[in-house]
């Protein structure tokens, strides 16, 4: 008999799960190494709670009901609830906060894209550690994680999500242009761009600006030339860069045009590419906001990996050379009992 | 002739075929295996593969071309509905100015049926093969519709009165004139446009932006 479950989600059978495993424990005892204590929360939270935090696309897709008719949702991330955590379970504990987690979210998705309904997340939270040196924590941290699953090629782009709005309001775009502006870098479009540029009458060196700063991305060499109104943001990536050890610095790309749709983000956002994947493997940012709207004022930045393409990238990078896909994982005959 | 900058390139067969041909000819491409052979395709020495236009995001999203030639009727159509939803996550680099056709609605000439559709029955029924972009424009202009997806000759819905108006691609309008219909709205004007994947747009920045730069020193129409 076969019984169907939702689109975007799937059973992981034991080959799989090992795996998985391998990497998850890996990731794991970096994070504790590091000082981050691994948490969970519950999966369905208070809508009313998850609201404060004013989400753009991490929407909650998932909403029921419980016995007393209040509006329960299932989480779409883990920044939020572990916000939540910190300003109910920690109100009054010393910073620096550092915690971990490997958690199921859940996300709506379009029909045939193949976007998980259900993905696995493992991620870092720095609570109360501001720019630069927190957001250097928690890039290196993220390279040693990702050094010690032995994922080779990989890049972080590194960018900054005050950037563009900062270069439009030092070139006076008007109010009610920001807006279209804005819409068309975080759908990646520059020919619209440019079309809603030449719409609000920005013409001249400013135009040329908006246009050209967010396709900026490369070395150190694209913060050489910033422009006067992008300084500031600039600056503060060259503050993170510097405090990088070598071997993580030469893994960072600048990308000025790096932006999130997601509305918490609010300095340094990065993302990690490899070549395996025409997806970014998972990503992070400061959210220097977020924890003031659960009532506990502090500066914060995390990431979140997602190890499915974590796991897909490892896949493709090993495959052809022989390497089993994490010395640790494969014993599978002794776990089969096929001995 | 090794591939443009060692980029993969989608090439979208179909009208905008020619023109893609044209432009990496121009970009110094050894085109001719790719002009002779109508059904290979991938060329793996100039690092091209061909498909349809509307397959072209697909590729191109999931990686497995770093860029790609598409139509913006193709991209409209899969483009975010809502704020957030999430459409392909592609760049969209650059006009590339020719393909230039115009996305109409139309109706059988004389008085427009869609009027009195909407006058006494509260709602027009729409033929198309963009049924996203259809159901966005008459949203936006504060129409009921019945969206019909259909996917070969679109002209053929209202002649038979399965429809009372089309959304339709047109170049020159003359199927549409010899079907005896005639353009009502024009909603969104479409060329061929240059879009990559977000993670090659990062880890080949320098090959990328070499050809931007070749494209727009072009003397060829490329522009906003």
């Amino acid at each position: 008999m076969i019984h169907s479950i939702p689109s975007g989600t799937r059973d992981v059978l034991p080959d799989e799960t090992r795996e998985v495993r391998a990497i998850t424990d890996t990731l794991r005892g970096v994070f504790e190494r590091h000082g981050y204590g691994e948490l969970y929360t519950p999966a369905l939270e208070y809508e009313s709670v998850l609201a404060r935090s004013d989400m753009a696309e991490a929407q909650p897709a998932y909403r029921v009901f419980d016995e007393s008719g209040a509006v329960l949702v299932l989480r779409s991330d883990m920044t939020v609830p572990i916000a939540r955590v910190v300003a109910t379970r920690y109100p009054t504990a010393e910073p620096p906060l550092r915690f971990c987690y490997f958690a199921h979210c859940y996300r709506g998705v379009q029909p045939q894209r193949g976007h998980p309904r259900e993905l696995l997340q493992a991620g870092i939270e720095l609570i109360g550690a501001p720019a630069p040196q927190g957001t250097a924590e928690a890039i290196t941290l993220l390279c040693h994680a990702l050094d010690a699953v032995e994922l080779k090629d990989y890049r972080v782009g590194l960018g900054d999500a005050s950037l563009f709005p900062a270069l439009m309001a030092s070139l006076n775009v008007p109010e009610d242009a920001k807006h279209a502006l804005l819409e068309r870098l975080v759908s990646r479009d520059f020919v619209g761009l440019q079309a809603a540029l030449a719409d609000s009458g920005i013409g001249g060196e400013a135009a040329a600006l908006l246009l050209d700063v967010p396709q900026r991305r490369g070395g150190p060499e694209v913060l050489s030339d910033i422009p006067t109104a992008a300084h500031a943001s600039a600056m503060g990536l060259r503050d993170v860069h510097e405090l990088l050890e070598p071997a993580v610095a030469e893994r960072v790309i600048f990308d000025l045009g790096l932006v999130r749709n997601i509305g918490y983000y609010t300095g340094a956002v990065f993302d990690v590419y490899d070549p395996e994947l025409g997806a970014p493997i998972g990503g992070g940012g400061r959210y220097d906001e977020l924890l003031g709207r659960f009532g506990r004022s502090l500066p914060a930045v995390g990431f979140a990996l997602k190890v499915d393409r974590l796991h897909i990238a490892l896949a493709g990078e090993q495959r052809g050379t022989g390497a089993l896909l994490l010395n640790g994982a494969a014993n599978p005959t002794t776990a089969r009992g096929e001995e | 002739m090794p591939p443009i900058n060692g980029l993969t390139i989608a090439v979208p067969r179909g009208s905008l075929f020619s023109g893609t041909l044209d432009l990496l000819a121009g970009l110094g491409l050894d085109t001719e295996e790719l002009r002779s052979n109508d059904r290979k395709l991938l060329f793996e020495d100039v690092g091209v593969i061909t498909m349809r236009p509307s397959d072209v995001p697909t590729y191109v999203e999931a990686g497995a071309a770093d860029l790609g030639v598409t139509g913006k009727d193709v991209l409209l159509e899969q483009a975010a509905q809502v704020p957030g939803e999430g459409g392909r996550e592609v760049y969209e680099l650059l006009d590339l100015g020719f393909g230039r056709c115009t996305m109409v609605l139309a109706s059988k000439a004389g008085p427009d049926p869609a009027h009195e559709a909407l006058r006494r029955l509260g709602v027009m029924r729409v033929a198309t093969k963009y049924p996203r972009i259809a159901a966005r424009h008459l949203e936006e202009t504060g129409r009921q519709a019945e969206i019909v997806e259909v996917k070969g000759s679109v002209e053929l819905a209202p002649l038979t009165g399965m429809v009372e108006a089309i959304v339709d691609l047109t170049a020159t309008g003359t199927t549409l004139r010899e079907n005896n219909l005639i353009v009502r709205e024009e909603i969104v004007v479409c060329t061929a446009r240059l879009i990559a994947n977000p993670v090659s747009h990062k880890l080949k920045a320098a090959q990328i932006d070499d050809l931007l730069g070749r494209l727009r020193a072009a003397p060829a129409s490329v522009g906003g």
